[in-house]
């Protein structure tokens, strides 16, 4: 797994931070997420998935 | 199982996170999502902010690709509005009159926005819902964008035109915020004193008034009874445009005219109704639809057996806060959308165990109960508020830092808080308050750990 994300459009809702926490932080200025974890190992996948779904701006791309 | 799809009506945010919960849930059946606009499904919140700015391109709103949508086989139906459900046999009506029978049905059809009656037909006079909306009226802002603009710019000093939005609700303000920052004359209408008051209690409301005034909106409190209007061009072909906006009462003291109706008028170049909006639930006329103030679902979203609903239109029974609420919120959109299809697919394969072949492992229903979450930027304000903030019996509001605006606020119902909201907190700070009002918390208790989750960090 490999993840992109397109910052630019996050909103900064933390949702990612709440579901995946090992992978996804806010930057402490504007909450904009940070990735932490770009391959993050198989355990997170489930979370990884969550996460890029429930996005509200579509920021995060998971990449098989 | 019988090769008949499941269909999700409204191809937004709900619908979109409908549609691929369906999929990875497991369904393999066949999958339609039908929406009355002819776009890929866009995101709505930038519409106010930054495509109205200007800064984003309206490809940047698409939520997927065309070729992200590829894996999931759809039989995507865009300009399709569909027009009756027939609940019984699970049978929609399309608008070119295709009945199309259904396993299960998720709707998704969102809200409209309200309008006046006739605005329509008078031009410079705009709501804001979608991105043909947004637009509209970006093309409106943006300078030299509409005709008469550069008069107005002539004679309207500092190249701004005089906008007049309606409706001091979260829209009404975001756009007045954007209004402001490119530069145009701002008046900001409001029935209520204080913006936003109704989502997010006076104090609240009066501190983002502070900033709206010391950026140079106008505040007024008045209801208004209609518009002046002045022919197209010459021809007198195309729609009068708008000349001003009359109020019923109230209105600013020493400025602007008496109407000839009694009222003032305010002049206006460009205005933007966001009066809020109706659920778009016109189309549904099946008698065992409860459609008072959305689609009424039960605690799983499921409006009748095999019909689910989720986003701006569901009202549902939330478990834990023991009422119908209905949320215009992004974030509920899409939880909504993977909960409905969850419990959707749950149900068919509990009806169908033996052909279960098109359906998910069986599962069981689980009622949705989010925790809300709503946010708004105005200016370089972020507002961020978890759990149902309108409806409050009880608000306390701990102003932090004034001239920063930076505030918290918490929201009680019934002797228990339920809401909490932070104006320009840090993520972190703002991030930790969602765990305080996850479930209906005794008022003192949440005050205490309200305190503690801001102390540090
Ligand atoms: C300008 C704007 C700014 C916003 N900003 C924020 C924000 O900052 N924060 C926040 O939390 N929320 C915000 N929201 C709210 C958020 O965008 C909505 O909660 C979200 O879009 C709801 O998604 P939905 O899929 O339920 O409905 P919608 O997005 O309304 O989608 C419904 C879709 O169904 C279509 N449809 C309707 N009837 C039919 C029919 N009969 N047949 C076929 N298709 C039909 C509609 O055309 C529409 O495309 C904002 C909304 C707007 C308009
Ligand atoms: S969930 Fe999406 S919008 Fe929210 S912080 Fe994470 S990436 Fe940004």
């Amino acid at each position: 797994m490999k993840i992109t994300l397109d910052a630019d459009k996050c909103c900064a809702a933390g949702q990612c931070v709440l579901i995946a926490p090992e992978v996804f932080d806010q930057r402490e200025e504007d909450g904009v997420v940070v990735l932490l974890d770009a391959e993050p190992p198989v355990e997170q996948h489930d979370a990884v998935h969550e996460a890029a779904a429930i996005c509200p701006a579509a920021v995060i791309e998971v990449h098989a | 199982m019988t090769g008949l799809p499941i269909a999700v009506v409204g191809a937004s945010a709900a619908g979109l996170a409908a549609v691929e919960a369906l999929r990875r849930s497991g369904w393999r059946g066949p999958l339609t999502l039908i929406g009355d606009e002819p776009h890929l499904p866009y995101d709505r919140p930038p519409l106010s902010k930054q495509l109205l700015h200007g800064d984003w391109t309206p490809e940047k709103l698409t939520l997927r690709t065309a070729e992200q949508l590829a894996p999931l086989a759809l039989d995507l139906r865009l300009g399709t509005r569909a027009t009756g459900l027939d609940v019984a046999t699970r049978t929609l009506t399309l608008d070119g009159g295709e009945q199309l029978g259904c396993a299960g049905v998720i709707i998704a059809t969102g809200v409209a926005a309200r309008t006046l009656p006739g605005a329509d037909r008078i031009a410079g006079v705009h709501t804001l819902r979608t991105l043909d909306d947004a637009l509209a009226l970006r093309s409106g802002l943006a300078n030299g964008g509409a005709p008469g603009s550069e008069d107005v710019a002539a004679g309207g000093g500092g190249g701004g035109r005089r906008v007049v939005i309606v409706g001091n609700g979260v829209l009404g303000c975001e756009a007045a915020a954007v209004a402001r920052e490119l530069g145009h004359e701002v008046t900001l209408v409001g029935i209520g004193p204080t913006p936003m008051a109704a989502v997010v209690g006076t104090e609240v409301g009066e501190l983002l008034a502070e900033e709206h005034r010391a950026r140079g909106v106008r505040l007024l409190t008045a209801a208004v009874d209609g518009f002046e209007t002045a022919p197209a061009d010459q021809d007198g072909a195309g729609d009068p445009r708008v000349t001003a906006v009359r109020l019923a009462h109230g209105g600013p003291p020493g400025s602007g005219g008496v109407a000839a109706g009694g009222g003032t008028r305010l002049p206006a170049d460009l205005v933007l109704l966001a009066i809020g909006s109706r659920p778009a639930v016109g189309w549904l006329d099946d008698p065992a639809l409860d459609t008072t103030d959305g689609l009424r679902c039960d605690t799983y979203c499921a409006a009748a057996p095999g019909i689910y609903a989720a986003g701006d239109v569901a009202r549902w029974d939330h478990p834990v806060h023991g009422r119908p609420l209905r949320f215009e919120h992004r974030m509920n959109a899409t939880e909504q959308g993977m909960a409905a299809a969850r419990n959707l697919l749950a149900e068919l394969a509990a009806e169908a165990p033996a052909a279960a072949e098109d359906a998910a492992p069986a599962q069981e229903r689980r009622p949705f109960a989010p925790v809300p979450y709503f946010w708004s930027d105005q200016y370089a304000v972020k507002i961020q508020a978890y759990g149902p903030t309108a409806g409050a019996d009880r608000v306390e509001t701990t102003v932090l830092d004034r001239a920063e605006r930076r505030a918290l606020a918490l929201y009680g119902r019934d002797g228990n808080a339920v809401g909490v909201l932070a104006a320009g907190l840090p993520p972190r700070q703002a991030r930790a308050l969602r765990a305080v009002v996850a479930t209906p918390l005794p008022w003192e208790e949440a005050r205490e750990r309200v305190a503690a989750a801001t102390a540090d960090g």
